[in-house]
């Protein structure tokens, strides 16, 4: 992509050396969405979180540290750091130490084949959607792993429940996914971001580019697939109304219960990580990813260069309202039960998502 | 040069990486004074007590089962969706048998009551009791065929 041969031009002229450039490219465009979106959303998501909760209850929320308490992160990061990592007796040391690991290059991975904008994908793979979900697998046997070696019931009691919720989750999830594959007749997130380029009514949510009568046909099975779609999401990530995993009032918290210091914290920006990748694969795919809905402004003015930016910009907060939309939920619905949890996924959303793909896959016949 | 999936190992040696280093500057800074309360298993003040390792519920099993049936179905959707146009009419009827009978297998299975998270209830078989007549052969006879029934 475009960042990426820049960075590679940037040390090919300096060194003359085509393997220096690319790996310098090649680490420094890896380590750009973790350094300039994930680290900088986990410390506004963590304080929105709060604040939205506390205006939504009608308090006030963190207002000591700073403006409105926008530092208090930045303290709680200081603190964790400062934190004494206890790892108890009967804790299966190696497994313990390697779950954060696992779980947080699990939710990374998933950042690496995200369409940013235009000019920035970290990994242009064909396989794009397919290679996310494979990806947001891999946080299951992390998750496990934290429960089975803490050696604490309520730690195994919340890896057993989130890894049956992710896991069931996913197949409406892939089932959405399919009818979108079976739409554009494409896997790879950019070429998809692409093909809803222009005007917000080219986006796959009002029934992807053209004008046609399919495309008037789709819309309402595409709602209902983005319904679907962000409710298993909203499963995915362990987000109430689906937060049985680590439900506070009877399992302590969950697979991270014996976790302190800097691992929980790995734990909890995991969290946070995945919890912008799925608002993003939810706008990439529905809602036109790092496409305005109106033109740009760098087309306009004749400043190209401004172009990439704006996409950026608007990736990011179509992420960021989807998670605004998360919280908000958080504090509008109650937990739901084990058993209602299972009932929704099997016997609501996948017939759902079943017949939805059927009609879709009808129309585009037709 | 490497492939797409080069520049995700890349993704993922970063994110490891950054992990360790993030742990390691935490172990430089923090203190580290261990007592035998703190390393004890949490369980909310009490002494731990048994095994946390205890049987647990077999519905995770089936759940994982009816998941890895329902993952392979899917998996092998997925080239069918990307091509399935190419051969028209034809083409989505091969995938809509396929998606017949996995909904078919879906059905099943709610039928059986594997979906359900409470154990599924089983029906014991019910003996009609006979309306007392006083033909008696008649009687073992219509007993009889109720049992094999």
């Amino acid at each position: 992509m475009i960042v990426y041969d820049f960075l590679y031009n940037i040390v090919f002229n300096i060194t003359q050396s085509a393997v220096a450039g690319d790996i310098t490219a090649m680490v420094i465009s890896a380590a750009l969405p973790l350094l300039f979106l994930v680290l900088p959303f986990a410390i506004l998501a963590v304080w929105l979180e709060r604040k939205v909760s506390a205006h939504m209850q009608d308090r006030l929320g963190p207002m000591r540290t700073g403006s409105h308490g926008w530092l208090q992160t930045i303290a709680d990061v200081i603190k964790l750091l400062q934190k004494e990592d206890i790892v108890a007796n009967d804790n299966d040391r190696p497994l313990f130490n390697l779950a954060p690991i696992l779980v947080f290059s699990g939710s990374y991975l998933v950042f690496a084949a995200l369409p940013f904008s235009s000019a920035y994908i970290g990994s242009n793979i064909d396989l794009g959607i397919i290679f996310i979900i494979a990806a947001s697998g891999f946080v299951v046997a992390g998750i496990l792993m934290a429960g089975w070696s803490s050696n604490n019931k309520y730690s195994l009691l919340g890896a057993m429940r989130s890894a049956a919720q992710i896991v069931s989750y996913e197949i409406p999830t892939i089932l959405v996914i399919l009818t979108i594959i079976m739409i554009t007749g494409t896997t790879n997130l950019r070429t998809l971001s692409e093909m809803q380029t222009g005007y917000f009514w080219n986006w796959m949510i009002f029934g992807g580019a053209g004008l046609s009568l399919s495309k008037f046909l789709f819309i309402p099975f595409m709602i209902i697939g983005f319904v679907t779609l962000y409710i298993s999401t909203l499963a995915e990530v362990n987000r109430t109304p689906f937060d049985i995993p680590e439900a506070e009032s009877e399992l302590v918290s969950g697979y991270h219960t014996e976790y302190s210091g800097m691992k929980f914290a790995m734990f909890f920006m995991a969290e946070y990580a995945n919890m912008f990748a799925v608002s993003a694969i939810v706008s990439a795919i529905f809602f036109g990813g790092y496409q305005s809905p109106f033109g740009y402004l760098g087309n306009t003015l004749g400043l190209t260069w401004m172009v990439p930016i704006e996409q950026f910009l608007w990736f990011a907060s179509k992420g960021i309202f989807f998670v605004l939309v998360q919280m908000w939920l958080r504090w509008t619905l109650p937990r739901l039960r084990v058993d209602q949890l299972m009932a929704l996924c099997w016997k609501y959303l996948i017939p759902i998502a079943f017949v939805n793909l059927i009609i879709v896959g009808l129309i585009t016949v037709l | 040069m490497l492939t797409e999936f080069g520049k995700i190992f890349v993704f993922l040696l970063i994110a490891i990486i950054f992990v360790i280093a993030l742990v390691f500057i935490a172990w430089l800074i923090r203190p580290a004074r261990p007592t035998k309360e703190k390393l004890t298993t949490y369980e909310c003040g009490e002494n731990p007590e048994g095994s946390p390792w205890v049987k647990f519920n077999i519905r995770f099993y089936v759940v994982s089962l009816i998941f890895l049936i329902f993952d392979v179905e899917v998996v092998l959707l997925i080239p069918w969706a990307l091509v399935y146009k190419n051969f028209g009419l034809g083409g989505f009827m091969v995938g809509a048998i396929f998606l017949i009978l996995l909904g078919l297998g879906m059905a099943y299975e709610w039928r059986k009551g594997d979906l359900e998270w409470d154990r599924a209830k089983i029906i014991p078989p019910v003996v009609k009791r006979p309306v007392f007549s006083s033909d008696n052969t008649r009687e073992e006879e219509t007993l009889k065929s109720n049992i094999l029934v």
